[in-house]
């Protein structure tokens, strides 16, 4: 999801390499579900696109976007798909802004797959926190093309020209005659009007909404149950999909022993047979998963094309990340780091790991699959890049894209998890049983089938190295990352060319002169996606643990060893004081706190996603485990939107940064996961939720992400706190495999 | 079987063990509330059966014949219910929304029976998971519906 961030090299070789480096087979990649590769290859002339930025972009399809009603409302068909983010009230706060309509006067959707929604350079996605960034100039050019063809068709409503028209909030008003129209009474001659070639943008000094603590606007319905999502869809004659995987990838379903009698249970429509798995249709899901759930079936080696090693195992493979050698690809190189290692008097090295994750999206996947008479497809589905969906639907159906409709509920959750990802994706399975069954289906996962079959955040481990100076300060840091990131799985980007492998310890900002960062590739037989911050989520953890290794080494105080680092970088070095005052000033402890616990705190930094985060958490240990009490964040990300969004994002994620620092790991054995359910893969509940305190600094520096760099810096500032605390220095997560009973206070 | 659902006596052909769960959402088509693990971990089934939270993935059908059962699509037809939604609004509580009808239920049952919760209470009571952690904000809400 760093693919349009900062660094531009692999994509040129994305759109010229396929992902394996072997001749690219289209109907092969599409079956795999890497047509994620090929439709973005496609569709990806970013870098020429951006040079191209002098010349104006075209206008925009302002229909396909946006219809006034005669209510005065409006609905707005956001490019961008809502999970809890809450992208659609940034984006009626947008367009609104331009089009001079309040954002609760917007009803917005997510658009279907097509052309006009490529917003981003000729593609979108839903990730990388990217859609405000990325979106805003389009949005806000809709916005006001759209009140430009407002002002024009009152201009002939009202026999004037539309220079001596101004508008307020949903009206457009002629002062010299004192006459005006609401928005509602425009609407029609309004879209009649032709989008205007150019448009000129609102002074920022003028925003009503934007940069304001807007109301999102979906909240009432998702507090009464009216909100829908893909698990709550229906179309009409559908029958309900129940399925069993094979416990491992790469087994295909044999015989099955009582098939006959498990297809004359109540309301059961028949079982079919999908590659590496068993449907049951039926009248009713409940049925279907009964009936499903109790057919026999030997399962015997298959033919997938990301099979499972029968041996593979978490351990197994940390194991052989720890042993692998091999050659580096280098991803980051300042200066001489080998040398100055080589040479130095005071080397410090550490590794670091981090476990596979899972999404765990409270919604479990859900996908409606119809062939209409005349034989196109439409497909409902959770989904965070409809173009992708719409081009793996028509290699599956043999369709052309243009005769797939896609229809984007809103995601109940997502954190990256609704990519295509193969066979870790619901859509094939309801597009090959609609066609066997002659009829719509809908197949929903169980929680145990998703955890079966989620695409997981790597399992990471990465090695650092730093030599130290007579002061004490590091001179050379050398970092290199073991194993595959998720967008060389996808997209092709080869090592050292791969963010996702690396993010988090190549791109920080510190004053080492001598840096290398690399990557050690190897193929990971688990089927890996990308997950809330992507490489950030654990990179950060291993870089900033170390910094504070070397600060201890080097008799030096983290904080202060921080503020040294970052002397040269203004903008960094006043984010990393505003955490510090937020906290009410910086104390690393252990401190007696007023319930007379002892406790500690610890700060960290990251650089995620084009925005800039300082979080310190303090915490104490109760009962063996790690109780975090309070998070405090600084964040800049440039330019805001919406501020009280920010601040429920960054809550959001130092949940999701602490629920994986403490418990969270998918544990492999004999090629399966062990944990089916939340009873064993244990996510943060409301007990373990520290208070957050959250400072927005707007630096003025380009807009950046928002809803995954809170996330980074937790992990870090908690391990960093608990090592202050206890001495103890965490070098993997989770901490919940670490016996902290001796330090109970 | 006749089940009572929001006020109503509906009459539903299932067998009696089928999680009530499923019967409100496929039988009686109110969707509102959630499928989350189906094994009373996640809290987003939540129900009120004779005006106490329940998990209705692991509530069969036929324990519940003859009680009062409240979906959230019923919330607002109650005082307490509508007390809970606004403050939901008011503190804009959800993000993906998911798991919030849940805990809308969670809330309305625990301020029926305690309208001036503790904190403690509170945690006690709202153990409802969330998985984009509004568990602050969840918890402002239900503040602000009890001081209401
Ligand atoms: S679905 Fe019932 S508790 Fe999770
Ligand atoms: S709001 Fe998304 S799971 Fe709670």
């Amino acid at each position: 999801m760093t693919l349009f961030d900062r660094k531009a090299p692999f994509r040129a070789v994305a759109a010229e390499l396929p992902a394996d480096g072997a001749p690219l087979n289209v109907s092969r990649r599409v079956f795999l579900g890497g047509a994620g590769a090929l439709t973005l290859a496609v569709a990806l002339p970013l870098r020429r696109a951006r040079g191209q930025a002098a010349d104006a972009p075209p206008p925009p399809a302002v229909p396909a976007f946006l219809e006034l009603r005669e209510d005065g409302t409006a609905l707005l068909r956001s490019p961008f798909v809502e999970g809890g983010q809450g992208i659609f009230t940034a984006m009626a706060q947008i367009v609104g802004e331009e089009l001079d309509l309040a954002p609760d006067r917007f009803e917005v959707v997510n658009a279907p797959a097509g052309e006009d929604y490529l917003v981003m350079n000729g593609m979108r996605l839903t990730g990388g926190s990217m859609s405000v960034r990325f979106g805003y100039d389009a949005m806000r050019r809709l916005g006001a093309s759209a009140r430009a063809m407002v002002l024009a068709a009152a201009a002939q409503e009202l026999g004037v020209d539309a220079s001596e028209l101004t508008t307020e909030p949903g009206r457009v008003v002629h002062a010299a005659s004192g006459r005006s129209l609401g928005y509602g009474e425009l609407a029609q001659a309004a879209a009649a009007q032709p989008v205007p070639a150019q448009v000129t943008l609102k002074d920022p000094a003028s925003f009503r909404w934007i940069r304001q603590p807007v109301d999102r606007i979906d909240v009432r319905d998702k507090s009464t149950g009216r909100a829908q999502y893909a698990i709550d869809l229906a179309v009409e004659d559908m029958l309900l999909a129940a399925v069993v995987h094979a416990p491992r990838r790469g087994l295909a379903p044999g015989e099955i022993a009582n098939r006959a009698e498990i297809e004359g249970m109540r309301g059961v429509h028949s079982v079919q047979l999908l590659p590496g798995a068993v449907a049951v249709l039926a009248d009713r899901w409940w049925r279907a998963r009964k009936a499903v759930e109790a057919l026999e079936i030997a399962w015997v080696e298959g033919t997938s094309e990301t099979p499972m090693p029968a041996d593979f195992s978490s351990a197994g493979w940390k194991a052989q990340m720890l042993a692998l050698d091999g050659e580096i690809a280098d991803a980051e190189v300042e200066g001489d780091a080998p040398g100055t290692l080589a040479a130095a008097e005071t080397v410090i090295e550490a590794t670091y790991d981090a476990p596979f994750l899972a999404h765990g999206q409270l919604e479990p996947p859900s996908a409606i699959a119809r062939f209409n008479e005349d034989g196109t497809l439409e497909v409902w589905t959770s989904n965070q890049a409809p173009e992708m969906f719409q081009g793996v639907a028509a290699g599956l159906a043999g369709l052309e894209p243009g005769q797939v409709s896609i229809h984007s509920p809103i995601l109940g959750g997502f954190f990256g998890r609704h990519f295509v990802y193969g066979d870790a994706n619901v859509m094939p399975e309801a597009i090959a049983l609609a066609r066997a069954a002659g009829r719509p289906v809908k197949v929903l996962w169980t929680r145990e089938e998703e955890f079966l079959r989620d695409a997981l955040r790597p399992l990471g481990v990465a090695t650092l190295r730093a030599a130290l100076d007579a002061q004490g300060l590091p001179v050379a840091l050398e970092a290199v990352a073991r194993g595959e990131g998720p967008t060389g799985r996808w997209f092709g980007a080869p090592p050292g060319k791969d963010d996702s492998a690396v993010e988090g310890l190549a791109g920080k900002v510190y004053a080492i002169p001598n840096r290398r960062v690399g990557q050690r590739y190897a193929k990971n037989p688990a089927m890996l996606g990308y997950w809330r911050s992507v490489g950030h989520s654990m990179h950060d953890f291993f870089y900033e643990g170390f910094l504070d290794e070397l600060a201890e080494a080097g008799g030096r105080d983290p904080f202060e060893l921080r503020r040294t680092l970052l002397a040269e970088q203004p903008r960094h070095l006043a984010l990393l004081e505003a955490v510090g005052e937020l906290s009410g000033g910086w104390k690393r402890g252990p401190f007696e706190a007023e319930d007379g616990s002892r406790r500690a705190r610890g700060v960290a930094m990251a650089s995620p996603f084009g925005s800039e985060v300082a979080t310190i958490a303090e915490v104490s240990i109760e009962s063996g485990e790690v109780r975090v009490h309070d998070v405090w964040v600084a964040i800049d990300p440039g330019e805001i939107v919406n501020p009280a969004i920010i601040e429920a994002q960054v809550q959001s994620a130092v949940a999701l940064g602490l629920s994986q620092a403490l418990f969270e790991e998918v544990v492999y054995e004999d090629g399966a996961p062990q944990a089916r359910n939340y009873d064993l893969y244990r996510i943060l509940s409301r007990y373990e939720m520290p208070r957050v305190h959250t400072r927005i600094v707007r630096s003025g520096a380009p807009m950046g992400g928002i809803g995954e760099p809170g996330l980074p810096g937790v992990p870090p500032a908690v391990v960093n706190a608990v090592a202050a605390l206890t001495g103890q220095r965490i070098r993997s997560l989770p901490l919940s495999n670490h016996d902290l009973s001796a330090q109970s206070g | 079987m006749e089940l009572t659902v929001n006020g109503e006596i509906r009459q539903v052909d299932v067998d009696p063990d089928t999680p009530l769960l499923w019967v409100i959402r496929e039988e009686l088509g109110l969707t509102g509330t959630k499928y989350g693990c189906g094994i009373a971990m996640c809290g987003a089934c939540t129900v009120m059966v004779d005006g106490i939270a329940t998990r209705s993935c692991q509530t069969p059908a036929d324990a519940v014949a003859g009680a009062q059962i409240t979906t959230i699509e019923a919330v607002e037809q109650d005082e307490v219910g509508r007390r809970v939604v606004e403050a939901w609004v008011a503190n804009n509580a959800p993000q993906c929304g998911y798991c919030q009808s849940g805990q809308v239920m969670a809330a309305v049952a625990l301020l029926k029976e305690n309208p001036q919760p503790t904190d403690q209470d509170i945690a006690d009571a709202m153990t409802n998971l969330c998985r984009c952690g509004t568990y602050n904000a969840v918890a402002a809400a239900v503040r602000d519906a009890s001081n209401a």
